[in-house]
């Protein structure tokens, strides 16, 4: 389990600033797939930070929401990975990044119907029975709808939780990029979602593409976190409690003290909203 | 209603420029064709940097402004086939070697294989180095080398290994030699990646030891190739390097 405590995402550019020092960041969180390889410097970083530092892999190619099945080969080197670092959590997207024996590398977006809730949730049986641990699972970005959609995001996730015992990994900045994309109210969206299943928070920055009827909001984690997201963000600490909470920045990296400035903002927040209930995770 | 699968049949069609698929909705229909756009933008654009991260040079050589379709074109006719797209590029030079407009430039194929084999090297398994004591005591008649995982040699068709280095931050404008280049690529003890040029001699070597020779055999095999090959200097180098991690008599 995560501290209920700051997080960042690690990279490698950043390790030489982290070894000096932590800035108040209580855990690191990785993506999967860069730390498949067999040796080298990779591990060798990972291996001294999880030492010091609890550690939450979040996978990106697992493509939890394709219709193909998990990809046992991939699947089997994520187990791998897990045995050998036991991170206090991992957590995968409710997306598509595979068809067929091709990887897209972007997490795109599925309809929520019944024939897609009992693949989500035989894909997060398959997962968690290999890695023999509870998952979370992330709500995504989404810049379209569709048509034979008809279950609501908050109701298809709380779902596939219930049915698989999963746990929800809550990306704020995703819910606000989602809801303002679609016109629809992000403060509702929360309140429909039940928080005692989040056991990590995510807050990461997005871009925005104008639009002829106003802005799309691009999930892009290349950018601080907006302050509309930030809102959000206490909003959910003060209905749930302090969480794990990851500041998410992967592209057009910034000096590893602007992003411990974030970890120190989100601290605050997590710090002063302790009257929630207690979480189980 | 298509089935999921066939959702997804199409979705991916539309995201190689097909026609989007059926009930795709956003808040304004007009919005529907540049909204499906970011998808395929996020997975044009993803994919020829994860390229452009693994072939740096390439990408100096060729120039942004190339590289860009260049990748696209590539991601295309070979997408990635695992999520670890640090595995991604290995028919990247054979691509180049085939696509015409760049035919007039037969050394991009090599410089792309160094830069394949530079990625696996950062990636392949850790091994300690041997005893230096073992080395010593060993029997030069019987013993043979296990080198690093990370160990590999290129016979390369052209001076590709001169023109890597020239195009590395801070190279310099060293002359090109006329004639094809060995590249030796090994990972070192401080997790660095290192490209050399080997003569004929020490490739011999290296080449022995990787087909299991014994080092008086490999030692025989390298003055075949250059007449009055010492081989010390290089097996000083491998050991410098932690790049021999066994000695078996």
């Amino acid at each position: 389990m995560l501290p209920a405590l700051p997080g960042v995402g690690f990279k490698p550019e950043h390790f030489a600033a982290i070894c000096q020092t932590a800035g108040g960041v209580g855990f690191f969180e990785i993506h999967a797939e860069n730390y498949l390889g067999a040796g080298g410097l990779p591990h060798a970083q990972l291996a001294a930070i999880r030492a010091d530092f609890p550690v939450s892999i979040h996978g990106v190619g697992l493509s939890i929401g394709g219709a193909n099945g998990v990809d046992a080969a991939h699947l089997d080197r994520v187990r791998r990975l897990c045995e050998r670092y036991e991170p206090q959590s991992f957590s995968e997207h409710l997306a598509w990044s595979s068809h067929g024996a091709e990887y897209l590398n972007d997490l795109l977006p599925l309809p929520y119907t019944e024939e897609t809730l009992t693949i989500v949730c035989d894909h997060i049986d398959r997962v968690q029975e290999v890695l023999g641990r509870r998952m979370l699972l992330e709500n995504p970005a989404t810049y379209l709808c569709f048509a034979n959609s008809l279950i609501p995001e908050t109701e298809f996730l709380s779902e596939v939780a219930q049915r698989t015992g999963c746990g929800l990994l809550l990306d704020v900045n995703n819910v606000f990029v989602s809801c303002i994309n679609h016109g629809t109210d992000p403060y509702a969206w929360l309140a429909a979602l039940p928080l005692d299943l989040v056991g990590e928070v995510h807050l990461g920055g997005h871009d925005a593409d104008e639009m002829p009827t106003g802005n799309l909001l691009i999930d892009s984690h290349a950018a601080p976190v907006a302050d509309p997201v930030w809102a959000l963000f206490a909003e959910v600490i003060m209905r749930a409690g302090p969480l794990p909470t990851l500041i998410e920045w992967d592209n057009d990296l910034p000096e590893w003290s602007v992003l411990c400035a974030e970890a120190a903002r989100a601290g605050a927040i997590l710090a002063r909203g302790g009257n929630g209930f207690a979480h189980a995770c | 209603m298509p089935t999921h699968a066939e959702f997804m049949r199409s979705f991916d069609a539309a995201l190689r420029g097909d026609v989007l698929p059926a009930g795709l909705q956003a808040r304004n229909m007009a919005e529907v064709e540049r909204r499906f756009a970011v998808y395929r933008n996020n997975v044009a654009v993803s994919l020829t940097a994860a390229l452009a991260s693994r072939f740096p040079v390439i990408r100096r050589l060729v120039g942004e402004a190339f590289f860009a379709p260049l990748a696209r074109l590539y991601a295309e006719m070979d997408r990635p086939k695992s999520p670890v797209l640090a595995e991604w590029g290995e028919g990247f030079a054979d691509f180049l070697g085939a696509f015409p407009p760049l035919a007039r430039y037969p050394y991009l194929p090599d410089v792309a294989r160094i830069e394949c084999a530079r990625g696996r090297a950062f990636h392949a398994a850790d091994a300690a180095p041997v005893d230096p004591a073992v080395l010593v005591a060993a029997d030069t008649n019987r013993v043979t080398f296990v080198l690093h995982p990370s160990v590999h040699l290129l016979h390369l068709a052209s001076p590709a290994v001169s023109i890597w280095a020239r195009n590395q931050p801070g190279g310099s404008p060293i002359p090109l030699p006329a004639r094809a280049e060995t590249a030796l690529i090994l990972r070192d003890a401080s997790f660095a990646v290192q490209v050399r040029a080997l003569g004929a001699g020490d490739a011999a070597l290296i080449g022995a030891i990787l087909a299991g020779s014994t080092l008086c055999d490999a030692a025989l095999t390298a003055q075949e190739a250059e007449a009055g090959h010492d081989p010390a200097p290089m097996l000083v180098a491998l050991m410098r390097a932690g790049a021999i991690t066994d000695a078996q008599e």
